[in-house]
């Protein structure tokens, strides 16, 4: 489904991703492992279109988007959410999620000005999207309130109603339960399930190991910029070299 | 030939005050990350008090440029405190509002206390002496070599001492240096004392060879934005260089493009740099 | 819903109260005071459509004022083109100026993106004192003439002047309330909040940021051709950065990035200021510290100020309702 071939990135003289070779098995829950500073997230950002590779291909649906700006990825279906959540607190968590079907309209200035039926039409279609995606999150009770009034998790959960709104068919997660405490992890555990449940596929950043390897199906383990292995959860636990870059500290923590 | 001389040394001098108030700048963005909007003004101030402790006090040119350092430096401090730190964690855009704030209420002040008028400070360096076969006033000498003094001063206070070091150290990484536990206040309270001293100092050498007016700080402070950004935002020896670069082509371009037009120069120089590079030139690249 | 904070009912008080002004204070001097203010709140909005929906600090905006002011200024007296065809062109040709510095200055972004207008700002300023010839510089430009009249509607009169800016005016107020209102001021905002999050939800933050920007220069040159044609007479000081400082302020004190900041900022500012004449100069000593605490204590000037005790008020009841309901459930159920 996406594919990146021989992926590089250097920042000045670092190698921040290393040639490498992944692709995202479809309607899974894919995850990337690796200690701070693997390049876990570069390799999102090159993906998603907010840094351009310096070298390599990426491939999505049998379509080259290696040099692609962010803009464009989004709307070939390519969700994402990042570490921190970026919500306007001085408004609604239904207005924050509005904008997020944007990309589907085709509303211009013309028809802001003059209220015209497509305008209308598409407000309504944005706003029925953000009530069923608050829906899906499970955040239908607190739609009205101002983003500054809700938890840290509410906040997240926000974001993840606003990927959705854009109606991707993958969802790029960066470490979505940062910030976080246990419980609430594993709802957002649930969360992601659910998703995937609904034929979305996922592909997350994660630290919380034990939470990682009851979801994923299909984890790479990214190690100083390069991949140092991949596999199942089973697989990459039992893996020597996986556990020499986590240094000595065992996987399944 | 003698013209081109003459004009060397005018960039010289003009470049001197250019690069004194640029470090001022600098030195704040590189702790702070504020575009200090009300630099200008600090450095108007600065020309009032000398000019207003010679004329009313009765003080040497000296002195009352020390008195002007001493207030214009206290000044730059107590806005750090009432101003930039409360608003330390809000976005960027409201830094520059409330600079912009403190900028025109200065300006209004001044021209309330000493009103509107363009006045001129008179100096005790106003011989005219002759070097090499080129007419210069002393004030102007005095410029060059004051501001080269105060410099190398400054460069020796941030490379060798430890406090100076401790301002580098947090312009380059500030959570960094809170973990090595330096104490970011302090630091920042002098680097806003320094960088209002250096507005007084420029301001107070300059002022004999132009006027004193509430107004007077608007082209410089843009200008040293224009030398900053040349010279990388942060960076010590790109605002001196900047400085210079920007002194010489000013009185150059004066000279033999128009004179109308000499104050464009530096905004055309900065719109056209950032229109190609828009980090700056010095931009660490990639990001 | 209180009688009060009923919209609807605020807003047709204030449209009867701007349209029988000229009755209840046949004043000459306030008259021109207030079709000023109007001409100010639309370049207040233009700056805020920008600044504060989009996240763009321009301190160009007083040039791009100017340059409306002077396009009009230079068809009619140097070119002697109609007053209205001018007054349509001015603020499109400022559009198209705007355009193309926009595509340059929008590729800085925060503290570069302000120097870099600030400097724009400061070349509009200085080619108009100095290009004589087109300009008329320091002297500027004497004699732009009045609107022609339109059928039986004439504008010699200053209440005449006064109804065509407040009805500008109150078509400028409803076309940017339309754009906030609708998906291309939510895009806007998107990109205030977070260019990197927008990006990621698909909208081109290049194109609707350049929307952004020539938006907000139509407005500053449709204000400018209005005062060049209210005043007829201007010089170069209207390009000056105090221009663009008086509308940051109007902008700031009445509310960045709310609907009805420009309006309260403007007016109130420009009354205070005409109580306050002896301040004339000096205005800033004053609200010069009242932008710096406004900014510090209350960053969305006095409508958000407003609108967050409004929000509270109805919040706090909410609760204690929902207090109330669960003691009666609790109540019953005992």
């Amino acid at each position: 489904m996406l594919e990146v071939k021989g992926l590089t990135k250097r920042f000045g003289g670092n190698v921040a991703v290393k040639s490498v070779d992944y692709s995202v098995q479809q309607g899974k829950i894919n995850a990337i492992i690796g200690p701070n500073g693997a390049g876990k997230s570069t390799f999102f950002n090159l993906i998603t279109g907010v840094h351009e590779p310096t070298e390599g291909t990426i491939i999505y649906k049998n379509e080259e988007i290696t040099r692609q700006p962010a803009n464009v990825i989004a709307k070939l279906g390519v969700a994402r959410t990042f570490q921190s959540t970026h919500l306007f607190e001085m408004s609604t968590v239904k207005d924050n999620v509005i904008v997020g079907h944007r990309l589907r309209t085709k509303s211009n200035l013309f028809d802001s000005i003059f209220r015209t039926r497509r305008l209308k039409e598409e407000e309504q279609q944005c706003i029925a999207k953000a009530e069923e995606s608050l829906d899906f999150v499970g955040l239908s009770h607190v739609s009205d309130q101002l983003v500054t009034n809700i938890s840290q998790e509410e906040k997240k959960r926000v974001a993840f109603a606003l990927a959705l709104a854009t109606d991707p068919e993958i969802v790029f997660l960066d470490e979505p339960t940062a910030g976080v405490n246990p419980d609430e992890t594993d709802e957002m555990a649930k969360l992601i399930q659910k998703m995937a449940d609904k034929g979305l596929t996922i592909c997350l950043i994660e630290h919380k190991m034990p939470m990682i390897m009851q979801l994923a199906h299909h984890i790479m383990v990214l190690n100083y910029g390069e991949k140092i292995a991949e596999g199942t959860p089973a697989e990459i636990q039992k893996n020597e070299e996986v556990i020499k870059a986590y240094l000595g500290g065992t996987v399944s923590a | 030939m003698e013209l081109l001389m003459q004009q060397l040394f005018n960039g010289l001098t003009i470049g001197s005050v250019y690069a004194l108030v640029a470090l001022g700048l600098t030195l704040v963005y590189g702790i702070l990350h504020i575009p200090n909007f009300a630099h200008g003004a600090l450095y108007m101030v600065g020309g009032y008090i000398t000019l207003i402790m010679m004329t009313e006090a009765g003080l040497h040119y000296i002195l009352a440029m020390v008195v002007s350092i001493c207030v214009v430096g206290l000044l730059s401090v107590l806005m750090e405190r009432l101003v930039f730190y409360p608003l330390r964690h809000s976005p960027p855009i409201q830094d520059k509002v409330a600079a912009i704030g403190i900028l025109l209420f200065l300006e209004a002040l001044a021209q309330f206390i000493w009103g509107a008028d363009y006045r001129q400070m008179s100096t005790p360096f106003g011989q005219v002496v002759e070097v090499f076969g080129l007419t210069l006033t002393l004030q102007r000498i005095l410029i060059v070599f004051a501001a080269i003094a105060v410099m190398i001063l400054l460069y020796w206070f941030l490379k060798k001492t430890f406090t100076g070091r401790t301002i580098i150290a947090m312009a380059q990484n500030r959570e960094g240096a809170q973990l090595v536990g330096i104490n970011t206040h302090k630091v920042a309270i002098l680097t806003f004392f320094i960088a209002g001293a250096l507005a007084a100092i420029g301001a107070s050498l300059t002022s004999p060879i132009n006027l004193v007016f509430p107004g007077m700080g608007h082209l410089v402070i843009l200008k040293a934005f224009v030398i900053i950004i040349i010279g990388g935002m942060g960076s010590i020896p790109g605002a001196i260089l900047g400085g210079y670069i920007l002194g010489f082509t000013e009185s150059l371009g004066a000279t033999y493009l128009s004179a109308d037009y000499k104050d464009i120069i530096a905004f055309v120089l900065l719109i056209l740099i950032l229109s190609i590079k828009p980090q700056g030139i010095f931009s660490k690249g990639g990001v | 819903m209180n009688v009060l904070t009923n919209k609807k009912v605020i807003i047709s008080l204030l449209i009867v109260l701007g349209i029988v002004f000229p009755f209840i204070i046949p004043n000459l001097y306030y008259l021109h005071i207030m079709t000023l203010a109007f001409i100010w709140t639309i370049a207040v909005y233009g700056l805020n459509l920008l600044a504060g929906y989009t996240g763009y600090l321009s301190l160009a905006h007083g040039g791009f004022f100017a340059i409306g002011a002077y396009v009009i200024g230079i068809l009619t007296v140097k070119l002697e083109m109609g007053f209205w065809l001018s007054f349509l062109l001015a603020p499109l040709v400022t559009m198209f100026i705007g355009l193309i510095i926009g595509l340059f200055a929008l590729r800085t972004k925060e503290h570069f993106f302000a120097i870099y207008t600030l400097c724009v700002g400061y070349i509009i300023y200085l080619v108009i004192d100095k290009w004589e010839g087109l300009t008329g510089g320091v002297r500027g430009l004497i004699g732009i003439p009045l609107p022609e009249a339109i059928g039986p509607i004439t504008f010699q009169s200053p209440t005449a002047q006064y109804y065509l800016a407040f009805f500008i005016f109150l078509l400028v107020v409803a076309v940017i309330y339309r754009i906030v209102h609708s998906l291309t001021g939510r895009t806007f905002i998107a990109i205030r909040n977070s260019e990197d999050l927008a990006l990621s939800l698909g909208i081109s933050t290049k194109r609707n940021k350049l929307l952004a920007f020539v938006l907000s220069t139509f407005f500053a040159g449709l204000a400018g051709a209005m005062y060049a044609g209210f005043i007829r007479f201007i010089g170069p000081e209207i390009a000056y950065t105090t221009i663009t400082f008086d509308l940051l302020t109007y902008m700031i004190v009445g509310g960045i990035g709310t609907f009805a900041g420009p309006i309260v900022g403007t007016f109130l500012i420009v009354i205070i200021s005409q109580n306050l004449q002896f301040l004339q100069d000096y205005r800033m000593l004053i609200f010069g510290p009242l932008l710096t605490l406004l900014i510090i204590f209350s960053p969305r000037g006095i409508v958000g100020f407003i609108q967050m005790q409004l929000y509270q008020r109805k919040r706090k009841k909410q609760e204690s309702l929902a207090y109330k309901n669960r003691e009666e459930e609790t109540n019953a159920g005992g």
